[in-house]
């Protein structure tokens, strides 16, 4: 794992991409912060991150396009069959490159904090706990970036499909709110996201049982459920979407609470798209 | 060293391997010869781990490549047909990576990579992007990786293709070197290549091992003389009838006639060949007809590579190839 942490960390620190990302980063955040800490003199460094995490949606997919996309083209992935060392390794060393190369303008970010507390009364909990949140919702979509591009020999596919996945991520409780809050309206929505999950199955497995059997599964149960307790599906989109969004739960950090369930929320979804970036590797094994 | 047993691969429909079951021993080169599309390189793939078997086992050195890949990765190194390079790197910063991926550290790993550059050639070339590098130092660069971590055996895929002849006789010189210190299998389309370079030549045809044995016992073993090219200054049916009186002779084929000559293909029964050979030349002689061409066909290895290639067509294409 070592040998492809180095091997990546050394590759990303000679590609344009990698200064592009950090650049984009600090440019962001430095935009932020001189409008609302500098000139609207604001004390709280929270609100510069919370509207920053926009960036996410185009620097994320520009930093992991790269990452598993170009060793299908180059064929490279061959030669890290071949070598002694396991997929899990592989896909871990990888994945540790990109965080430290992520963490590496969330340092230089870290100081801001300290600097503008020399000038004025900084709740330093509230930045750093938000910082801290920052980086692992950084993580995690650095997380599903890495497995986007290992879907792809195409880099630009990969980020293509990479934006708008985090797009729809960043706008999804606000489009969900659009959907009629009404149970049947909630559950016709259900529905439609069921078959586009099966859709998705189908595109990433290509195993039609498979897909066309979650799909089946999950709609009996969303059915099931509607006519045992059709209160239920009051609004219930929008709280799904809540739950699922990778940005809600960062701004409750940005409030000011320190919230673990969704700290072990980042972490799974790191380890499930993880997981996900090894069976597609190991699937390209298994052709 | 390596077992082979039973092995099938499977894509949908197509069968690329197809219970394919050998043995090799360590310290000799091996050919992998077979018609493109054979199932060489799935075969190769699925010996070094690159690629999962439908049924079957292979084992390298008695560890089972699915059961226990590190064991049996360590013992192997593999070019595959396309040298998996990074094309941004330097081959210093290349081989280090796999180097360490291969477990070796420090003063071990620079020894090793000082003696693969050496023994490869590419020491000149350390510090150049290998993207700016010719297709002969690539594959070296390939070959310097796969000799990494020192393993016994060293699989080659089509080291040679795609490079001017003088590459492929310095590649060619570099794997009979390599075969002084490890087992090395490589494949190829090309049968003169395997015939210069192999100890043993393991034939492959739609999946299945369709030979596995010297060069020169594959020679012998197939197809005995029994055919004699002969050309005449004569009209074929003054041809045919000289020869219909020499005895031995089975039958008489016409290949070609131009401007007085006659060339012909003369079957034997169980006759010997030699005195045939000097019957015929007699009885042209006696005739007073010219024999300008007399020449006991000898089966080549590539008759013997064509007719098990294609089992439908036996030596009709070798046939073809003599005609033009």
């Amino acid at each position: 794992m070592t040998a492809v942490f180095r091997h990546e960390l050394r590759g990303n620190f000679h590609s344009l991409t990698t200064y592009l990302f950090g650049a984009c980063l600090l440019a962001f955040i430095g935009l932020w912060a001189m409008m609302y800490n500098l000139q609207a003199a604001v004390s709280n460094f929270e609100f510069v991150l919370a509207d920053s995490c926009l960036a996410f949606v185009v620097i994320v997919p520009v930093l992991t396009m790269r990452t598993i996309a170009e060793e299908h083209r180059q064929r490279t992935d061959q030669l890290l069959y071949a070598l002694p060392i396991t997929t899990v390794q592989v896909v871990l060393g990888k994945y540790l490159a990109l965080l430290a190369v992520y963490a590496v303008p969330l340092c230089v970010i870290a100081a801001y904090p300290l600097i503008f507390s020399r000038y004025g009364e900084v709740y330093l909990p509230t930045s750093y706990g938000s910082l801290f949140a920052f980086f692992l919702l950084g993580a995690a979509l650095l997380a599903v970036g890495m497995f986007l591009s290992s879907l792809t020999d195409n880099q630009g596919f990969a980020a293509g499909i990479g934006i708008a996945a985090i797009l729809l991520n960043y706008y999804s409780v606000s489009l969900s709110e659009y959907v009629s809050s009404t149970a049947f309206g909630s559950a016709v929505a259900l529905y439609v996201l069921i078959l586009l999950l099966g859709a998705l199955i189908q595109y990433v497995t290509r195993n039609e049982k498979l897909a066309w059997g979650v799909g089946a599964v999950l709609l009996v149960l969303t059915m099931a459920a509607y006519w045992l307790e059709p209160a239920a599906f009051e609004g219930l989109l929008p709280r799904i979407m809540t739950q699922l969004s990778l940005f809600e739960r960062f701004y409750v950090f940005v409030n000011g609470v320190f919230d673990w369930t969704a700290v072990v929320y980042y972490a799974s979804v790191i380890g499930f798209f993880l997981f996900l970036t090894v069976q597609s590797l190991e699937k390209r094994r298994y052709n | 060293m390596i077992e082979i047993e039973h092995l099938t691969k499977r894509y949908g429909a197509v069968t690329a391997v197809s219970d394919l079951s050998l043995t090799i021993d360590s310290g000799q080169i091996y050919g992998f010869l077979g018609p493109n599309g054979a199932g060489k390189s799935t075969t190769m793939n699925i010996m070094t781990g690159c690629l999962s078997a439908t049924e079957g086992t292979v084992h390298i050195g008695g560890y089972d490549i699915f059961e226990e890949p590190r064991q049996a990765k360590k013992l192997i190194g593999y070019l595959p047909e396309q040298p998996p390079l990074y094309l941004n790197e330097p081959p210093l910063e290349y081989l280090r990576f796999v180097g360490e991926a291969k477990g070796l550290r420090g003063e071990a790993l620079r020894e090793q990579m000082d003696a693969v550059m050496e023994q490869t050639g590419i020491t000149a070339m350390a510090h150049r992007r290998i993207a700016a590098l010719s297709k002969g130092y690539r594959q070296r660069v390939g070959i310097a990786q796969a000799l990494l971590g020192d393993p016994q055996v060293v699989v080659l895929d089509e080291p040679t293709v795609g490079l001017d002849p003088i590459q492929i006789i310095e590649i060619r010189d570099l794997i009979r070197e390599l075969g002084r210190s490890h087992t090395v299998i490589f494949s190829s389309h090309i049968l003169s290549e395997v015939q210069t370079v192999c100890d043993q030549i393991i034939m492959i045809a739609h999946g299945k091992l369709a030979a596995f044995d010297t060069p020169a016992n594959l020679e012998k073993q197939l197809l005995s003389p029994s055919e004699i090219a002969l050309t005449a200054l004569a009209e074929p049916e003054r041809a045919e009838q000289i020869l219909s009186a020499v005895a031995g002779v089975a039958g008489v084929e016409v290949r070609d006639r131009t401007e007085g000559r006659t060339r012909l293909l003369v079957h034997l029964g169980a006759a010997d060949m030699d005195q045939v050979c000097r019957d015929i030349f007699l009885a042209f002689a006696g005739s007073n007809t010219v024999l300008l061409e007399l020449t006991p066909k000898k089966a080549s290895l590539e008759e013997v590579f064509l007719e098990l290639s294609d089992p439908a067509a036996p030596a009709e294409a070798a046939r073809e190839e003599d005609a033009r």
